[in-house]
């Protein structure tokens, strides 16, 4: 662990090569957001248009939680779609009145684009303007893509914030303000908005808000600072709005929040010894509580498998707080630029891997013997039969994970496999 | 375009991935975006297999189909089956590669294997799981023995002196319901007739178990949703006699048992009563009586506990065989009130329709999860039996619900012995479905004391939770519904309908819950069929005289 918040960084793997595979990718695509994103936003709708699969593969991630009301469904094309026969802006309309009519509480609704929408080039924009056009001021309608062609897994909350981007009220005082941007626990939120007002930061807003309808207004002194590492197209329209974008690593980890929230009490021109001041307090408990499970984990070997973008903040949160040693850390996609200070922080010799061939990275993994590997559920249960422990990666999209009081949460997600195996006499 | 909150069915390459991984030794090369290996997850997850579904997937993005996508399937089957050995390769698309058409089965066919190669050409926009499934068994089948097609007009070879019948079991898959259980089940029963198992398929079978179907002496077609098609060919190709009967429930496994004696001309008389054992010998077993009881089902349902099921009002949905079976232990095993009953299956919509007209009910045969929504709302009954989705609805309207066939989620993949055929499949039934209504004294309690602080109306106390309180707590995110006391009824406004006076519903809110809304249905019906414009509580009981209950 760091022990000193100015220490130098460990290491730097800035200008390692990087291994860029082709193959077959076992990821999810970016449909899969809607999972969280439903119950991030419940004033929202959700309604892809694409086929069976896409209808199947939303329920079959969310359909164990039943549903007295969904909040999500698709619209699935027919034959007659694909044939033309059919206006597909027509259909369009008739289904979004359809489902309006039985929801009139909805007050935002998503068309979320998939692979069929996309290859038989709909336009799902256009769609979305005229719908909008029509149900205004009742019903916001916007448009992204999910596709698993264009996107992957967490790039569809990326292109879900993007698309709100333009619908922000434009921010009239041009005084600085902070907005925090990426989807967090409502709790880890509350963690981090006292922080800020504690360092006398008190123009806070957040994005996603917990209402769609509530979306923050946005201008010249907003300061961004993403929350997760996904939101390369989102920081980008937000930029495009003139908003400024916080450098900074992910809030994983004690170090990581710290660095964090630096970033932004640097940019508001906060002092450092209050800043120092105001994090004491937090960074104690959040080592009091990593200490627990560092000797679960440290000198453990993990392999880390492309899933979600938040590999490489993982990996060095594991490696710089855990004590890991990283065999290989895979990401679907690496944005340089914005994952910069991660990289800075990563050991000189990480083995980094963008995109996949599963089947050759499985053989790299099995050669390499890890202690744990962080994958998804269409590999856990056949690795784990194989005596190879794994932590499930999508759960970390779906925990509180972030800031100071979750370090120890965090750590104890990839403890606990590893405490499992050794409670179970089997 | 067909707005879809639930689907009761994957897409048909799901069906046929259902093939690949219920056999061993077979591929299946799946030409599909990014993301469409979610479906891994049914497998790994849902059905917790140790082992990775045997599917490559060519995973094309978007920057692929600028280019030769038709080259990413030619390398993948070539990298699959230089590295899996396969005995029989399966090539087909997903819904989004239909739309570029690549012809990956021909590709493949092109490409100098030397295996077994089924091309599967599954349409992805009008076809669903069950259907690919079907097709793919099928075709699978065909292709391993065609060349073992008798001549038309060769009689088949009478089976060697001395050896015992044997039939295969064909239909079991992977994420099926129960099929893993099922199958010991049925083997149990046919062992004590004296009847072996040849092959069971596809669940556990390798292609060159599907090449010895011929050698058995019948088939027994126990899940028709995937194993008709393959029956029926085999039925013309071999002349193989086929056993039709699903064994689901006490005289479905009578009849099942029947069938099997006629078809392989042996008897079957000491095997036809489930009850074995009188019912006062129910301890007998534990002295070394004659014989566990076939089924305790028969008896449970005769005790006196069961009187109160007497009538319970029950909707019945799922695919078409657990549909019509749960029909009728429902009705003849368990003596509830059929009052709906309906498929997701199209290829069973002609029996199920009858079966229902038999009963005086017009079926639902839907895959749309609003129409049978709205069916149950009508219907208004006190247990749904259905799928996973089904539980929804169920959830919403504040009934007791049990599944009973697919879609099914990860709690229905139990751990331990749960089979829904056979005798034991009884068992397992009657404990099931009778587990979600109210106990007994409840539901006598419940109808006479009122004002409980902690026994409210709808709870259930012999489950964790349950009743309207559990539920407006979990509706936060629909308290409109959930405060309203009863199902909203159809959409348009009925500006004749008669209205309820304050009285007439401070004495509606006195029926136990679970009847609520069917007497308020019956009290409006009646109000309106005699021009009555408000309803008040002699009203209500004019109708009760009326209708009875």
């Amino acid at each position: 662990m760091n022990p000193t918040p100015d220490a130098p960084p460990l290491g730097g793997c800035t200008d390692l090569p990087l291994l860029k595979e082709r193959g077959q990718r076992e990821v999810f695509c970016g449909l899969t957001s809607i999972v969280w994103l439903h119950r991030r936003m419940p004033d929202a709708f959700f309604l892809v248009v694409g086929s069976r699969t896409c209808a199947h593969l939303v329920q079959s991630a969310a359909g164990v939680m039943i549903f007295a009301e969904p909040r999500f469904g698709t619209a699935i094309l027919g034959e007659k779609d694909l044939a033309g026969l059919a206006d597909a802006n027509e259909e369009l309309d008739r289904v979004v009145e359809e489902l309006l009519a039985r929801r009139p509480e909805i007050r935002t609704l998503f068309l979320v684009g998939s692979c069929p929408s996309e290859v038989i080039k709909l336009d799902l924009g256009n769609a979305a303007e005229r719908l909008s056009r029509r149900y205004l001021p009742q019903v916001r309608i916007v448009n992204y893509s999910g596709s698993g062609i264009e996107t992957t897994f967490t790039q569809g909350e990326d292109n879900a914030l993007a698309c709100l981007v333009p619908l922000l009220p434009r921010r009239d005082d041009d005084s600085p303000n902070l907005l925090l941007v990426g989807t967090l626990a409502d709790q880890v939120e509350d963690q981090f908005l006292r922080l800020f007002r504690k360092l006398g930061i008190d123009q806070v807003a957040t994005f996603p808000p917990r209402r769609a309808a509530n979306l923050p207004a946005i201008g010249p002194g907003s300061r961004i600072l993403l929350s997760q590492p996904f939101l390369s197209t989102t920081a980008k329209a937000l930029r495009d709005r003139g908003a400024q974008v916080i450098t900074a690593p992910f809030p994983l980890g004690v170090e990581g929040s710290s660095a964090w929230v630096r970033a932004a009490g640097e940019t508001f021109g906060i002092a450092s010894a209050r800043l120092e001041a105001a994090l004491a307090v937090s960074r104690q408990r959040g080592q009091t509580a990593l200490a627990r499970y560092r000797p679960w984990l440290e000198g453990k070997r993990i392999f880390l498998m492309p899933d979600s973008q938040l590999e490489l903040p993982l990996a060095r949160f594991l490696h710089e707080e855990c004590g890991m040693v990283l065999l290989e850390v895979g990401t679907p996609y690496l944005d340089r630029q914005m994952l910069q200070p991660e990289l800075d922080r990563l050991p000189a010799d990480t083995r980094l891997s963008e995109g996949q061939d599963v089947e050759r990275q499985l053989d790299r993994l099995r050669a390499s013997e890890p202690d744990l590997v962080l994958c998804g559920l269409g590999l856990a249960n056949p690795l784990e039969a194989q005596g190879i422990a794994t932590k499930w990666s999508i759960e970390l999209v779906f925990s509180p994970i972030q800031g100071f009081d979750q370090a120890g949460d965090l750590a104890e997600l990839f403890a606990r496999p590893l405490q499992r195996r050794s409670r179970l006499t089997l | 375009m067909e707005l879809t909150l639930w689907t009761y069915e994957g897409p048909p390459h799901v069906g046929a991935m259902r093939i690949a991984t219920s056999m061993d030794g077979v591929h299946y090369v799946l030409h599909a975006p990014q993301g469409d290996t979610y479906a891994d997850l049914l497998f790994t997850m849902i059905e917790r297999r140790g082992k990775r579904p045997p599917v490559t997937y060519t995973t094309f993005q978007a920057r692929d189909l600028g280019g030769d996508t038709a080259a990413l399937v030619k390398t993948s089957v070539a990298d699959a089956v230089e590295r899996f050995h396969p005995e029989a390769l399966l090539v087909g698309e997903s819904c989004t590669a239909e739309l570029i058409q690549d012809q990956p089965g021909t590709l493949a066919q092109g490409m100098g294997i030397d295996l077994p190669i089924v091309n599967l050409e599954l349409p992805a926009y009008s076809k669903k799981e069950n259907w690919g499934a079907a097709e793919t068994f099928y075709q699978l089948v065909r292709r391993l023995l065609k060349p073992q097609i008798p001549a038309p007009g060769t009689s088949r070879p009478a089976p060697p002196e001395g050896r015992r019948p044997r039939v295969n079991l064909l239909g079991p898959t992977a994420l099926g319901f129960r099929c893993r259980d099922d199958v010991t089940e049925i083997t149990r029963l046919l062992a004590e007739v004296g009847v072996d198992v040849h092959v069971v398929a596809p669940l556990g079978a390798r292609p060159a178990d599907l090449e010895r179907l011929p050698l058995a002496d019948a088939n027994v077609c126990l899940y028709p949703e995937v194993a008709r098609t393959t029956c029926d060919w085999l039925e013309r190709q071999f002349g193989m006699p086929c056993i039709r009967t699903v064994p689901i429930g006490i005289t479905a496994t009578r009849d099942f048992l029947q069938e099997l004696g006629s078809v392989l001309d042996i008897s079957v008389e000491q095997a036809l009563r489930p009850d074995h054992m009188a019912s006062s010998d129910l301890w007998g077993e534990a002295k070394g009586g004659t014989g566990r009881p076939r089924s305790r089902l028969p008896w449970y349902s005769r005790s006196v506990d069961s009187t109160y099921l007497t009538g319970k009002r029950v909707f019945v949905f799922g695919d078409g065989s657990h549909a019509l079976a749960a029909a009728r232990i429902s009705e003849q095993e368990l003596g509830f009130e059929l009052v709906g009953l309906g498929t997701y299956s199209r290829e069973s919509a002609k029996a199920v329709r009858a079966y229902a007209r038999s009963r005086g009910l017009a079926a639902v045969i839907s895959d749309d999860y609003l129409a049978v929504e709205r069916a149950i709302t009508d219907a208004a009954p006190e247990l749904v039996l259905g799928t996973q989705m089904e539980r929804h609805i169920a959830k919403r309207l504040g009934i007791p619900c049990a599944v009973i066939s697919t879609p099914i989620h990860v709690q229905d993949v139990p751990a331990r012995y749960a089979p829904q055929m056979g005798w034991e499949g009884a068992n397992v039934i009657f404990d099931s479905w009778v587990h979600p209504l109210m106990m007994g004294l409840e539901e006598h309690l419940i109808g006479m004391f009122r004002e409980d602080f902690e026994f409210v109306d709808g709870h259930q106390s012999h489950l964790h939770s349950g009743g309207r309180q559990e539920n407006g707590r979990q509706g936060s995110d629909s308290p409109d519904r959930a405060s309203s006391d009863l199902p909203d009824d159809a959409p348009e406004a009925d500006t004749t309908a008669p209205q309820w006076t304050a009285v007439g519903k401070a004495e509606l809110d006195k029926v136990p819950f679970f009847v609520r809304g069917k007497v308020r249905r019956n009290t409006e019906a009646f109000a309106r069929e005699r021009g009555l414009r408000a309803i008040d509580d002699e009203t209500l009981y004019e109708a009760k005289a009326h209708f009875g209950r």
